[in-house]
């Protein structure tokens, strides 16, 4: 037997480490479809139990959507279950191409490819377009998939404080005899919630000679006016070149990505991204999905204003109630507790009144940050939000945080 | 003329320190502290390469010869002569 009682014992310790070191995860299984309302079993074994889901990116509602399930019923009545075959074989459908160029019309780009996932679009795309002639700059803060984007590229890597203009500029100078210079960023950050200055960054690109690359996917959907993403509330629609983005959160939520961008980089992902090339791409049942969820936003964009008076109104209310927030707008609150413990007791007890929202510390965020984020949805009506908010509140004065500054806090329980 | 170890030293802190970041010394350990990731070794490289004229071979800038301010100094003297 080459698996030995020897080996076994090093898994056992190295898993025995992430446990002691308190960051062991575990699953809650739901037992409903994804909604504002589910019905979960946790700790496995025990009952189910009625709560609020207030950590999904499910932020458009539209992950169990009656129009989206129904698009994906005749999706799979129509083409079939799967493709047996990777894209340049025999695995494309007329809907694989439909939905890249409604994308590309959504996004306002020139051209989009599907990915498995946006962590494949992103694994993907920084091989296919670059080379040791080149530089990428990336924010501080940027989305783990990136950076194994970034490792498996053999152009040179370097980082900019986050969101911090002027050190970019610094690095763009620095790297001034690069090939290509491309700046790498998330649109809107997924622990912080903020958005990313694009409006600045392609200012910086344009006087410097650099490709602007975005991933959007806590944007794509529901982030400015019409919800095309955080180009749009920047106003930089048509000058950022590479986009990617997931169709697992706002877009319906069951799975899969994209690259949209210049047609030439979008091409060279057809040609060369190693995860377009050797794996399946979305099943068809799931192109019948997003089909339906793109028809449904570009009719109205009465979820995304739903979404915002919905962040609004939790915003408003977790301020007044005296909680310490993340600066933003986006529907990622952060509830900022700072202390790790803390944040694990706060969720235990939400859980217990009946309120899902889970609470990260080190080293998912920075030491001495530790939250719980909460993700606001068009799915959410404002009876949950109320419902959570008085959960907030409850919690919040058995802490007895209400009212206090960061530094009190840290004050009275640690970092 | 500015002694290396301190224009170093000064680089690092403008580039890699937040604002809540403890002080550092010429001996604190870099990388392994997990002050410097190797991500960003690569600025200090280039800035270094710059400011004194030198090139440094990428099988010498290694995450250990980078690891506090004192081993890049012995690093840079070792380039300029």
């Amino acid at each position: 037997m080459s698996y030995s009682e020897t080996i076994r014992k090093i898994y056992l310790d190295q898993i025995d480490q992430i446990k002691n070191a308190g960051i062991f995860k575990e699953e809650r299984f739901i037992h409903s479809s994804q909604a504002a309302d589910i019905e979960v079993e946790f700790p496995t074994g025990s009952s189910l139990k009625k709560v609020i889901n207030m950590c999904a990116n499910n932020y458009l509602g539209l992950s169990s959507h009656p129009d989206v399930v129904k698009a994906a019923h005749e999706g799979l009545d129509t083409r079939g279950y799967g493709m047996s075959s990777v894209r340049f074989i025999c695995g494309t459908q007329d809907i694989h191409r439909e939905l890249e160029n409604r994308m590309t019309q959504f996004l306002g780009t020139e051209d989009t490819i599907l990915f498995p996932s946006c962590m494949d679009a992103n694994a993907g795309v920084f091989e296919a377009v670059l080379s040791d002639q080149d530089v990428m700059i990336s924010d501080r803060l940027v989305h783990a998939s990136i950076i194994d984007g970034i490792r498996l590229c053999s152009a040179m890597h370097d980082t900019f404080k986050h969101s911090n203009m002027e050190h970019l500029e610094s690095k763009l100078q620095l790297h001034a005899d690069k090939r290509f210079k491309m700046v790498i960023t998330d649109g809107v950050f997924s622990m912080d919630g903020d958005t990313a200055k694009l409006d600045e960054m392609a200012g910086l690109c344009d006087k410097y000679g650099a490709m602007l690359f975005v991933d959007d996917s806590h944007a794509t959907g529901f982030i400015g006016k019409t919800g095309r993403g955080t180009h749009e509330k920047c106003g930089v629609l048509g000058n950022v070149d590479i986009i990617t983005t997931t169709f697992g959160k706002a877009l319906g939520g069951a799975s899969g990505g994209c690259v949209s961008g210049r047609k030439e980089l979008v091409e060279m992902c057809r040609q060369k991204a190693r995860p377009y090339l050797f794996s399946n791409t979305i099943a068809p049942v799931v192109v019948s999905g997003v089909l339906k969820v793109l028809e449904i936003l570009s009719k109205s964009t009465e979820l995304r204003d739903k979404l915002e008076n919905n962040t609004k109104h939790w915003r408003k209310g977790l301020t007044e109630a005296g909680f310490v927030l993340k600066e933003g707008d986006t529907p990622i609150v952060p509830v900022m507790l700072f202390n790790a413990k803390l944040s694990q007791d706060f969720s235990k007890d939400l859980y217990n009144e009946g309120i899902y929202a889970i609470g990260f510390f080190f080293p998912v965020v920075p030491n001495g940050q530790a939250r719980i984020r909460t993700q606001i949805s068009a799915g959410h009506e404002i009876h949950h939000l109320d419902k959570a908010l008085e959960a907030f509140v409850k919690i919040g004065e058995k802490y007895g945080i209400l009212g206090l500054t960061k530094q009190e806090i840290i004050e009275k329980y640690g970092l | 003329m500015e002694e290396i170890k301190d224009v170093v030293l000064s680089y690092v802190i403008e580039e890699y320190l937040e604002e809540d970041d403890e002080e550092i010394a010429y001996d604190t350990p870099l990388i392994s502290g997990g002050i410097v990731d190797s991500f960003s070794m690569v600025s200090l490289k280039r800035f270094l390469e710059n400011k004194y004229s030198i090139s440094i071979p990428d099988d010498r800038a290694t995450p250990e010869a980078f690891d506090s301010v004192n081993k890049i100094v012995t690093l840079i003297r070792e380039f300029t002569g």
